[in-house]
């Protein structure tokens, strides 16, 4: 399979407020994103398919040719002294649109807690809780769209503490509704899903910086549906019903001279994803085996930007599934690995832009994922 | 789990482990106002400065190190006016720390003790790094610092109440410094008033308002979108008409557009330090002035 992305554009419109004295004063911050797409897909996209794995229902690498990326509208202020709250409306090139993010986050607990409450990206892992238009390419690596169905987004609530020490060491939980895969059917009754992560990070000189990350994922499902190809559009779909549990390991380093990341800066990432599934896997129209499979995968991308508004990249995916008691298929393949190139270009300001071009290789063996850059 | 374990003992140890003597935390996100901190604080303050003076205080990143910093202080201070408004929010979201948020004791902007030059009547993106409130590059001017100076003894007072005599010597023995200080820089820089003077970002209006200077013009085509060549072509030609002294920088600027146009139109390009730390001078705010104010006479003599 051939797939070719190129070129995305996005353009942030951040309207800033003039300090005028008039009830318009306390209008909340208001950002638009704006972004486009040009892709060149070999296959099908509804043929897409990962060997190996099944895939939740909106999983693929979107439609061929020219479309309009995702829009996204968001909202934001100061509730109160004691309250913020953001809200992200997106609008995706097939004319649905989704509340992204409604949340409320607590400002005044102070010793270092934060509480969050709503409908909010995860904050397991380092990618899961960037919106899509801030991702240096155009889709998430392969292992987060196999295991966390691109990014985990839930509604719930979530308890942040940060350490009152020079090194940043921040512990996290959440407890989420599970309705957003690998969760499904809300288990539970729609309590089912906990994670917790522990994030630390400092710097090296004025130039360098780390981060490094360990997160766990908890999830309980009832009748997840799932496909072995984008959009379902062969067969019906499979069905689980178990727990599932998702360990990431992310680190992330950054360097800019002197701090300076306008002109020149490079980020090196990785991150590592391991599952274990166990309980009833229904496969389309087969019936219903005890399943406990266990599947891994990572990936490491490093992106340099050598003038501003221009970036070059480049990322390595590798997945590995091991799915005993499940009929061998094509689809069923062991391993697979990836490869991903993306170049960017030029931006404005607050505009982007950016372009790349992805050679995926066919079979079970080698597949990959296409891929570009945005801003 | 051990690993985790292990790890939140670790965090804990650390968290013990404080450096001993401050009696209050300060976060200053530019060095000028870690510098002013310290003089009126002296021992009493830990003061942590977030950035360089070689990193251009408009574009920072919210590194996990500020985070943990911001979320230890009992002080945060800044310039305001919208300098940093790339990064500051994210910071203080991030931070679960109420003392420093918007509106608290702990929340101290510099901008907002001062009155502020250029304050647009109508903002636009099209027009570059606009800010709204004002131009925000207030420390330029000892008169600025001096003003500064007398509410931050005031906010330093009030955020740690136990040490406030403490503050109100320190203040006033500075303010006295201060004061001779300014009026010698005001004598010495006689020569540099009515001079045309090429600015690379306009961050030097105050400097330049209290010294009576002229701006001849400014390399960047607009705040913040860096210089061009049709631009810098279009100011040659102006100067060529109504010439200008010198041009000068920022430490953090690159100096590739002030070298050509000084080799163009025959002035000296003049790196000045811009906050404590710019130049060798300039080690604290009185080199900052001190080190300015030679540099651009220096730059008179060429």
């Amino acid at each position: 399979m051939k797939l070719r992305h190129l070129a995305v554009v996005t353009a942030s419109l951040v309207p800033t407020l003039a300090a005028a004295a008039d009830s318009n004063a306390f209008n909340p911050d208001i950002a638009l994103v704006l972004s486009g797409i040009y892709s060149d897909i070999q296959h099908d996209p509804d043929g897409y398919t990962i060997p190996g794995f099944t895939l939740p229902g909106d999983s693929g690498p979107g439609s061929r040719g020219f479309g309009l990326g995702e829009s996204e509208l968001a909202i934001y202020a100061n509730i109160d002294p004691d309250w913020y709250g953001m809200f992200t409306y997106s609008m995706h090139m097939d004319n649905t649109a989704e509340v992204e993010n409604a949340f409320v986050q607590t400002t005044s607990l102070g010793h270092g807690l934060t509480v969050k409450a709503g409908r909010f990206y995860s904050g397991l892992g380092y990618l899961n809780e960037q919106h899509s238009h801030t991702w240096d390419f155009v889709d998430v690596p392969l292992a987060y769209q196999v295991f966390l169905g691109s990014q985990l987004k839930d509604d719930g609530i979530q308890l942040r503490w940060l350490a009152p020490t020079d090194l940043y060491a921040e512990f996290g939980g959440e407890w989420l509704n599970g309705s957003s895969f690998p969760a499904g059917g809300s288990g539970n009754h729609g309590r089912g899903t906990y994670t917790a992560f522990v994030h630390i990070g400092d710097d090296v000189g004025f130039s360098n910086s780390w981060r490094a990350g360990l997160s766990f994922l908890h999830t309980r499902s009832i009748d997840r549906t799932t496909c072995i190809d984008a959009g379902c559009s062969t067969g019906t779909p499979d069905s689980f019903t178990g727990t599932s549990r998702t360990l990431i390991a992310d680190f992330v380093w950054k360097w800019a001279p002197n701090g300076n990341v306008y002109d020149r800066n490079f980020k090196l990432q990785a991150e590592y994803l391991h599952q274990g599934d166990s309980g009833d896997f229904t496969p389309a129209g087969g019936s219903a085996a005890s399943l406990d499979r266990k599947a891994d995968g990572w990936y490491v991308q490093g992106v340099y930007q050598f003038i501003h508004g221009w970036r070059a990249g480049l990322r390595y995916d590798r997945l590995r599934a091991d799915n005993p008691g499940v009929p061998a298929s094509t689809r069923r393949a062991t391993r697979r690995h990836a490869r991903a190139s993306c170049w960017t270009t030029p931006t404005a300001s607050s505009a982007a832009s950016a372009c790349s071009t992805t050679t995926t290789t066919p079979d079970r063996w080698p597949t990959t994922s296409g891929m570009c850059s945005t801003s | 789990m051990k690993t985790f374990t292990k790890l939140f003992a670790l965090v804990l140890l650390a968290g013990v482990l404080r450096p001993a003597g401050a009696d209050i935390h300060v976060f200053a996100c530019e060095p000028e106002w870690g510098a002013l901190t310290r003089e009126l604080a002296g021992d009493k303050a830990d003061v942590y400065t977030a950035t360089n003076p070689f990193q251009d205080p408009h574009h920072v990143q919210a590194r996990p190190s500020l985070i943990s910093r911001l979320r230890r202080a009992d002080l945060a201070v800044c310039t305001g006016a919208q300098l940093e408004i790339g990064w500051m929010p994210q910071l203080l979201l991030q931070s679960g720390n109420n003392r420093i948020q918007k509106g608290r004791p702990g929340h101290f902007e510099a901008a907002s003790q001062v009155k502020l030059l250029e304050v647009p009547e109508s903002v636009n993106r099209a027009l570059g790094d606009v800010h709204p409130d004002g131009n925000p590059h207030i420390q330029t001017d000892p008169r600025n610092i001096g003003a500064v100076a007398k509410a931050l003894t005031a906010r330093l007072q009030q955020v740690d109440p136990a040490n406030a005599g403490y503050y109100a010597t320190r203040g006033s023995d500075f303010l006295k410094r201060w004061n001779a200080a300014s009026d010698r820089w005001t004598q010495e820089a006689k020569p540099l008033h009515g001079v045309r003077v090429v600015v690379h970002h306009d961050g030097w209006s105050y400097l330049f308002n209290w010294l009576g200077i002229v701006k001849a013009g400014a390399l960047e085509p607009k705040p913040g979108v860096p210089p061009s060549a049709g631009h810098l072509a279009e100011l040659k030609g102006a100067l060529a008409g109504n010439p200008a002294r010198m041009v000068v920088r920022a430490a953090y600027q690159d100096d590739r557009a002030d070298r050509w146009l000084s080799a163009q139109a025959g002035i000296p390009a003049v790196e000045l330090p811009f906050t404590v730390g710019g130049t060798p001078g300039a080690t604290d705010l009185f080199g900052l002035f001190q080190d300015t104010i030679a540099r651009m006479l220096q730059a008179l003599k060429k």
